[in-house]
Formats: C-alpha cells, sequence, structure tokens
C-alpha cells in the first residue's frame, strides 16, 4: 500500500508530499502522522506543500485535522511552500486553515517551530539573522 | 439533380485549379489592398495556393450546399484561421485580409461563366451558392484577425500591467509594492498575482502595501485588496497596508468594509518600522565622529 | 446516462477524481488558461468530483472544449443517478458557514467558475455544469 514517507529531523516530522493525492492516500497520511508524533513525542510537524498544485476542502481538511491533534499531542504544524495559485484559489474558495502555522519555506517553518516549542528542537544552533 | 449542378463546381475547380490560382494571385497583386511592405509575391502565391486546395477540397468533399462550418470545412476554416492570425500579426487591416477571400471569387465565377455560359439558371445557383460560402469564409477571417488583435491587446496590456507593478525588496524579508492609479478588477488581479510571486522569490515573510497613489478605493477594489491580504497570510507573510489616507479611510468604514485583523498605517515608513519590529532589527544611528 | 467517450470518465472511487482533475488540466491547459485560472477550475472539479462519488453514489464527468470565436473556455458536467438535493439553496449556502461536507464543495465549486448551473431531483439524480472562461 502506497504511503506518504515521514521523515524525522530531531524533535521534528517532515512530510513533503510530492504525488497528486488522492483521498485514502491522505486518510492515511493523517492517520500515519497521528501516530508518528504520538510514538516519538515530536514538538513539531512540517508539511511540505510546495509541490502541490492543487488544495481542495478534502486536503484543507486533512490539514486542519493534522494540526488539531497535533495540537493535542503537544506539537506544532506548519505547512510550508503553498503556491501563489492555490492560495489565491483557497481564499476564493472560502477555505481557511483553522489552527494551521504556515511559512514559506522549510527554513523559516523550522524557525517558527522552534519559536513555538517550549523545549530545545533539533540542533543547538542560534538563529542567525 | 442538385448533385449534378454540385460536381459541376467540383469539375471546374478540378480542371481550371491552376488557372484560377493564377489569375486570383494576379488580382490580389494589382489590387490596391495588398501590403507589398509585409509581404512578398512568394508568400502570396503560397498562401493563396494552400487555400484553393484546401477549398476545393471541401467543396468536392460537401454532399450538397457547401456548409463552411460542417467538418468537411475544418481544414479550410484552419488554413484560413492560420492565414489570417499571422496577417493580423503582422499589421494587416480586417479588410486587407478578407479581401484575400473576397477576391477570389472574381476567379471562380470567370471560370463559371465560361463553363456553364450556356446555361443561365445553374450558372446562377453555383454562383449564389459560391457567394454564400466565400461571404461566411470571408466573415470568419474577419473574426479571427478581431480576436488575434485582441490577444495582442491583452498580452501588452498584462506585459504593462506587471511593468507598472515593480515589487521592492526594503529588505531581506521585507517587500513594498506601491500602487499607482486606479485600481480596476484586471489589474488589482494582476497585482495580487505578481505581489504573491515576489514573495515567494524573496521570501519576504512581510509585504507592505502602499495605496498612497490611488485616488479612491471602492468596495470590489477593497474586497480584492483583502483577498490579497488572506492569500499571503496562507502563505505564511503578513500584509501591512500603508498610505491609507483620511478619505479612503472613510470610504472603507462607510462601505462597511471589515478589515478584520489587517495592519494598516498612514504612511509607509511607519509601515516599515513596523516590519523591522516584527523582525527583531533595530536602526541605531552611528555616534558622531569627534 | 451520458455516452462514454475520450472526454467522458466514470467518476466512482477516489483514485477516479484524481483522473477526473487530471483530464481536465489538459483541457484547461490547452485551452491557454493562466496558472491560477487552472487551479481554480481544478479545484471545483475536485470538489464536485468527489461529491459525485460520497453523496451521488458515482457518475460521470464530461469535460468539453468551447471554443468561440471571442473566447475560449472549458465545461465540465456532473452527473450522477444518486439521492439527489432536496433543498439545493441550502446546500448551496452552506458553503459560505460550516466548510464540512457538501455544502464547501458546492459553494465553492461555483465560486471558482464562471458559470454554474445544478439540476437535482431527490431520488432522481443530480447534474451539474461548470464553466471556465479564459
Amino acid at each position: 500500500m502506497e504511503r506518504i514517507p515521514i521523515l524525522k529531523l530531531g524533535d521534528c516530522l517532515i512530510v513533503s508530499i510530492q504525488v497528486d493525492m488522492h483521498d485514502r492516500l491522505a486518510m492515511t497520511l493523517q492517520e500515519d502522522l497521528t501516530n508518528r508524533i504520538a510514538d516519538s513525542r515530536a514538538k513539531g510537524v512540517l508539511i511540505d506543500i510546495s509541490a502541490l498544485a492543487l488544495v481542495d476542502s478534502f486536503i484543507g481538511r486533512m490539514l486542519a485535522n493534522i494540526a488539531s491533534m497535533a495540537k493535542v499531542l503537544d506539537a506544532t504544524t506548519v505547512v510550508v511552500g503553498m503556491q501563489p495559485a492555490v492560495a489565491i484559489t483557497l481564499v476564493e474558495l472560502g477555505l481557511s486553515l483553522p489552527g494551521v502555522k504556515t511559512a514559506l519555506n522549510v527554513e523559516r517553518g523550522m524557525d517558527l517551530i522552534r519559536a513555538s516549542a517550549q523545549a530545545s528542537v533539533v540542533t543547538d544552533e542560534p538563529a542567525q539573522r | 439533380m442538385s448533385t449534378k449542378k454540385r460536381s459541376r463546381l467540383t469539375e471546374v475547380i478540378a480542371k481550371h485549379e491552376a488557372a484560377i490560382l493564377s489569375t486570383w494571385v494576379e488580382r490580389q497583386l494589382a489590387a490596391g489592398s495588398l501590403r507589398r511592405d509585409l509581404m512578398n509575391d512568394v508568400e502570396l502565391r503560397e498562401d493563396s495556393r494552400r487555400f484553393l486546395t484546401a477549398f476545393a477540397g471541401a467543396i468536392a468533399a460537401s454532399p450538397d450546399a457547401p456548409d463552411s462550418g460542417s467538418p468537411a470545412w475544418s481544414e479550410t476554416r484552419d488554413v484560413l484561421a492560420e492565414i489570417s492570425r499571422s496577417r493580423s500579426r503582422q499589421g494587416f487591416s480586417p479588410t486587407e485580409t478578407a479581401m484575400f477571400v473576397m477576391s477570389l471569387k472574381e476567379s471562380l465565377f470567370e471560370k463559371l461563366r465560361e463553363a456553364l455560359g450556356s446555361d443561365p439558371q445553374a450558372f446562377a445557383e453555383e454562383i449564389w451558392s459560391v457567394s454564400l460560402v466565400l461571404d461566411r469564409l470571408g466573415l470568419f477571417v474577419t473574426e479571427v484577425h478581431q480576436k488575434t488583435r485582441e490577444e495582442i491587446i491583452d498580452r501588452q496590456q498584462r506585459e504593462m500591467l506587471e511593468l507598472s507593478t515593480p515589487v521592492v525588496q526594503l529588505w531581506e524579508g521585507v517587500v513594498a509594492l506601491p500602487l499607482i492609479g486606479t485600481l480596476d478588477s484586471a489589474r488589482t488581479q494582476v497585482v495580487m498575482e505578481t505581489l504573491l510571486q515576489r514573495i515567494v522569490e524573496t521570501s519576504a515573510s512581510l509585504a507592505i502595501i502602499d495605496i498612497t497613489g490611488v485616488p479612491t478605493v471602492d468596495t470590489l477594489v477593497a474586497q480584492h485588496l483583502l483577498k490579497t491580504v488572506a492569500a499571503a497570510r496562507l502563505m505564511g507573510t503578513e500584509c501591512i497596508i500603508s498610505g491609507i489616507r483620511p478619505q479612503i479611510a472613510q470610504t472603507v468604514v462607510h462601505l462597511g468594509v471589515d478589515l478584520q485583523d489587517v495592519i494598516t498605517k498612514s504612511t509607509l515608513e511607519s509601515a516599515f518600522a513596523i516590519a523591522l519590529q516584527r523582525l527583531g532589527l533595530t536602526i541605531v544611528r552611528r555616534s558622531a565622529a569627534g | 446516462m451520458s455516452p462514454l467517450n475520450g472526454n467522458s470518465r466514470l467518476v466512482r472511487s477516489s483514485e477516479d477524481v484524481v483522473s477526473a482533475r487530471q483530464l481536465v488540466r489538459e483541457y484547461a491547459i490547452s485551452a491557454g488558461f493562466s496558472l491560477v485560472d487552472q487551479t481554480k477550475i481544478l479545484t471545483a472539479v475536485s470538489e464536485l468530483a468527489r461529491n459525485t462519488v460520497i453523496y451521488g453514489g458515482g457518475g460521470t464527468m464530461t469535460v468539453e472544449a468551447l471554443n468561440q470565436s471571442m473566447r475560449r473556455g472549458v465545461r465540465v458536467v456532473f452527473e450522477d443517478h444518486g439521492p439527489g438535493i432536496a433543498d439545493i439553496g441550502e446546500a448551496l449556502r452552506d458553503g459560505f458557514t460550516t466548510g464540512n461536507g457538501l455544502g464547501l464543495g458546492l459553494g465553492g465549486a461555483k465560486r471558482l467558475s464562471n458559470e454554474f448551473d445544478i439540476q437535482s431531483e431527490p431520488g432522481k439524480g443530480t447534474r451539474i455544469t461548470i464553466t471556465r472562461w479564459k
């Protein structure tokens, strides 16, 4: 059964969605992620959607669900890399992503996770400006 | 009875295609509507030959009255569309382009008269149906010509809009979009897309949209601006709208536009100050020497 | 029942929703849609295709390229013989508030399209037509 790979980097889980997901695959991801967060006591979840040319209400709900479940498990979720066309369409669609933090790229996303985390995350390199 | 007449037209064209092509090209070269500055004889001959071949084929394939809208005519229409588009781009006028088709009539009528002169009834009917078909093709040519012109204008407009929508990077992580002039729906769309694209390119976590140079803001424009802010936020970038003059502030309140939690500032300067603050940066004056 | 020819697809499973999007993408690109317009129509298609699978019990999608002298566009029709929608006005309105289930799909698809037409009869089925112009 196909699955989207979940990587672990320190206290963070990183998911990069590269395929045109069908609904079942999205549901599997949601389940897998929730399990992994619980198992690994991750502090942050970073979901890279820079390769997604389309985010509809189903994917949107999936992202919001992941964020709420992660929150219950004391982890911050950040979605990164949303394409402009997708953002414009979501606004038109009337879909906001409640509880989902967003950032332009992985680097900024990790900054956000670090900022929200109670404990230190990843390495002990201070954020460079 | 009618199929017999149809095949006559096909016959005439088949027998005299070369002659028809030749007199038609001569006519075009002699006519005032040929733009010799835009097209040479060789091209003209080639265009004419292609069209006539397709036209002859379509006439032969059409069972009864030649209907230029039917599938048998699609190749002819394609050839014409290509020629018309090319002429439009080159700068020919719609009339000049339509004359390409219209002038074929004379050459065709000539040959038809030679072949059917003795049968005025048949001659009249052939003339009639050929006229109908060529007239419609002439109109088709004009429509394609128009549409091509419109596409060119649209593209130029868009390019102008993009040029007049400069998104400047004020500092690492901060971009500013100074809008100047009236904002209409089309322009605001382009503006929105350009800004978001630049935000991605510069990885700007803050964008300042300055509307000092925008005289009026109506509900539609306000909504577009809010949509832009919402889209940027979804991507992870905060927007600040600056340059809000008292009149605009009044209009916005009067129209009941909900600015929600969008930060607004009256000047670009104050917006920039907020941006720096957000980024954790301060500007410090160097102590004077001596 | 619409005939299944080159521009029709059965929409019965979640994989079908993906291939429905891919088919319409080809049409949108051929019509010269900008990236934003492509995204809008594909998102609308995704919503409606999903509704057809989940609420319509499966159905068909038919795409058509519109080539008028003055403009080009893409038209997509979703048809199912499912339970139908009792109160269309309600279903469309929900999209603005709840963000869940059927409502957002319909209202959203409408907002993302230039033209939107819906015909539905409880017990008979539903037919939704959306059009987007370049």
